[in-house]
């Protein structure tokens, strides 16, 4: 089999690419963006509707809107993209032959057929359960069959990822380790085998109850293991984006990993414990410990946060090691004041580094404290965090990169420049918006999922302080300007890919650059030449927010009434 | 580079820098101080879910409702009952599409042991302006001691998605001196 297999050499990166993963990697990414113009048009629409003085949808369509909203963007997109990033750290990195590329393109397919199927169920109506379908809301049979045929497609494109490690180790296509980036990468796979085995346990009983094989479902069951898919998901995201970052380091600049080890043990917390997350979801339901909540949701004493507060260091630490050995050495910055901010693979991915931390990591862990959660529960504080996470952290990311992958695995010169150098500041400001804002409503304890805050048409009065009011129109227009970069994404990738001038064989692309060669200064493990001031500096002022901020809401919490 | 494999081979016999550790240090620490922190307020703060719960029938947790409507009504507002039971009694609240059911009528400082549940969907118990956010599952009968500090009157809103009605399911609680 292998010696049909078909090659080429990138002339930027050197790398040999496997014409069948090639072709895979495309058509993932295209059915990603593809979903990510539609779920984002879902979020518009959603947002702009919650905005008090807009007020766009109707209630009935409104969450139909939002149901649609979570699973094109949290689901769709995002799990075709990291396809995408499997097939590329596997096959393209290691310079091997794709395992069985008619698996990858049977999982492809299944994928599709169950996103269009969930698609059309929750478009006729019936199925506005939101994202999460908590029993006993009930969706239509279709609902359901189409996320399982989608989390099987994806499954096999796990395997198939895995089944690539084994070729190329056994073909000898590297020497010594797999890299960092694969790593990262394998990290994400095996969530995602945990994180599907999860969603199989719950949605196809739920499936067989809908279908009325199955009288009862019990809803505290049902919202453990649906949140052990529901949050390990977006952990596979977390480990795919945090490997983005090292990706884009090391095709920018040349950026070696500060220690393969430390990285790498930062990737294996991940494994060990971000399963536990399911918790965040049942810190104030009825029939959990206390014992179990804390041990749970701090995963096993906060050791998936510390894998993620070292990449936090050792990314930007390791572009500042690269940046100084090319002479970039004055004061604290020089390295970051002239890094290339015109470039919107690195700017979105420093963005996404930022964000990430700053506002979805620190109010992640704030959130997820057992007692907090009582004052943020189901407000709106909880999209805030994962807007910060996802879409700032995630979707940012996973922009970033594909800047690179256009011209270099769809061969194509990447269209519209001067729209893409903006892209990635249009978009990360609206983002960080959307999250500061929801956050900002959260804490006025405003609620999420909910069509009108004036409470119009209910019985008893209510008012929501005005200070919310002005959250929430601040929140609508950080959504259309967030819009507006997505919009500009979608403009420069589809006008590149389909548009954009072919590059011959052989051709080096005008975008992006050659890497230059690692920097001696970067040799890894070098204790006693690394010298990382700027980045120090930058954790130090992370690592002050977060606990300044996390001791602020214990004051909050104090100032309720007791409740024991 | 990330890209390619450990230019050292052995790379797991690298040292590691001394600001890398100094950061492990400090972030496995903190990530300590998070922990106890939950523990420590378990004995010092004054905010704590308990941990008790049952499981109930949703029509018998509508019957506990109906029978401390019975007793302790002490007038209607808007088509609801207003209910004024004895300081530190078993208070019951149900979540139903699309109300809260009854409006509590409480005394300032006294405690109450509140039980909360749903006769259908899941809800969510949305205090405002306190701010206090409790998951309601039908079948599950979730039981808190409250000691309202300040006098006034708070609204219920539902939080979790329950229906096309969602929006309009508000309730009251009011504390009086």
């Amino acid at each position: 089999m292998s010696n049909s297999t078909e090659f080429r050499t990138c002339p930027t990166t050197g790398l040999k690419v496997d014409l069948a993963a090639e072709k895979l990697i495309k058509v993932n990414a295209v059915a990603a963006v593809v979903f990510l113009a539609i779920g984002g048009l879902f979020g518009l629409l959603v947002a702009l509707t919650r905005w008090p003085e807009v007020h766009l949808l109707p209630a009935d369509f409104f969450y139909l809107a939002l149901t649609a909203h979570g699973l094109d963007v949290l689901l769709v997109w995002i799990i075709f993209f990291e396809m995408a990033v499997l097939y590329f750290a596997s096959a393209v990195l290691l310079g091997s032959r794709l395992a069985a590329p008619k698996f990858a393109w049977a999982g492809f397919v299944l994928m599709l057929v169950g996103a269009l199927i969930t698609n059309v169920v929750v478009l006729q109506g019936g199925s506005s359960v939101m994202f999460t379908s908590y029993v006993p809301l009930k969706a239509e049979p279709g609902f359901y069959l189409g996320i399982i045929l989608f989390a099987v497609g994806a499954l096999i494109g796990c395997f198939v990822f895995f089944a690539t490690l084994v070729v190329a180790r056994q073909e000898r296509t590297y020497q010594g380790s797999i890299p960092l980036v694969t790593f990262g990468a394998m990290t994400a796979a095996i969530i995602a085998v945990f994180t599907i085995a999860s969603g199989a346990i719950i949605l196809i009983p739920t499936l067989l109850w809908s279908l009325g094989y199955v009288s009862n479902i019990d809803p505290i069951l049902y919202k453990t293991i649906w949140w052990a898919m529901g949050h390990s998901s977006q952990q596979i995201n977390v480990a795919a984006h945090v490997s983005i970052w090292y990706a884009i380091a090391a095709m920018t600049f040349g950026a070696k990993p500060l220690s393969e080890k430390v990285s790498r043990m930062a990737f294996l917390m991940y494994i060990l414990f971000l399963q536990l997350a399911s918790a965040h979801h049942m810190l104030v339901e009825p029939g959990f410990s206390s014992e179990w909540k804390i041990f749970n949701t701090s995963y096993a004493m906060y050791l998936a946060v510390l894998g993620s507060m070292i990449h936090g260091m050792t990314v930007p630490g390791s572009i500042e090691v690269a940046q100084r050995s090319r002479g970039l050495t004055k004061g604290m910055f020089e390295w970051l004041r002239k890094a290339p901010w015109g470039n919107p693979a690195f700017a979105g991915m420093f963005m996404s580094l930022v964000f990430f931390g700053f506002i979805g990591g620190i109010s992640g862990v704030v959130m997820g404290t057992e007692q907090i959660n009582l004052i943020m529960h189901n407000t709106l504080y909880v999209p805030g965090h994962f807007h910060g996470t996802v879409v700032a952290g995630t979707t940012l990311a996973f922009m970033a990169i594909t800047y690179y992958l256009v011209p270099l695995i769809f061969r194509r010169e990447l269209k519209f420049m001067a729209v893409a150098k903006l892209q990635p500041y249009v978009f990360g400001i609206g983002v960080a918006g959307i999250s500061v804002f929801m956050m900002g409503a959260g804490t006025l304890g405003v609620s999420r999922r909910h069509w009108d805050m004036q409470f119009a048409d209910a019985v008893l009065p209510f008012d929501y302080p005005s200070a919310a009011f002005l959250m929430m129109g601040l929140n609508g227009m950080s959504a259309i300007l967030a819009a507006l970069g997505g919009i500009m994404f979608v403009v420069v990738v589809v006008g590149s890919v389909f548009f954009g001038r072919k590059l011959e064989k052989d051709e080096k692309p005008s975008y992006p650059e050659v890497p230059p060669q690692s920097a001696v200064v970067a040799q890894h493990g070098s204790s006693e030449s690394l010298k990382i001031p700027g980045t120090t500096m930058l954790v130090a002022i992370f690592f002050i927010a977060f606990v300044l901020y996390y001791f602020v809401n214990w004051k909050y919490l104090s100032e309720i009434w007791p409740l024991s | 580079m990330a890209i390619t494999p450990p230019s050292e081979r052995i790379w797991w016999k690298e040292p590691i820098a001394k600001i890398e550790l100094y950061w492990i240090i400090i972030a496995f620490t903190w990530g300590l101080i998070m922990f106890f922190m939950m523990i420590y307020w378990h004995g010092a703060g004054e905010q704590n879910l308990s941990n008790e719960a049952y499981k109930i029938k949703p029509e018998r947790f509508a019957e506990h409702t109906q029978d401390m409507i019975d007793a302790y009504t002490v007038r209607n507002e808007s088509g609801f009952p207003v209910v004024h039971p004895p300081a530190g009694e078993d208070i019951y609240l149900t979540g139903r599409l699309y109300n809260w059911w009854p409006i509590l009528e409480l005394e300032k400082d006294q405690s109450y042991r509140l039980h909360l549940s749903s006769t259908d969907v899941q809800h969510g118990f949305s205090l405002q302006p306190v701010n206090i956010n409790v998951q309601v599952h039908p079948g599950y009968d979730l039981v808190f001691t409250i000691r309202p500090d300040r006098a006034g009157e708070y609204g219920i809103v539902c939080n979790e998605f329950c229906g096309v009605g969602h929006h309009l399911m508000v309730g009251k609680i009011y504390v009086v001196e």
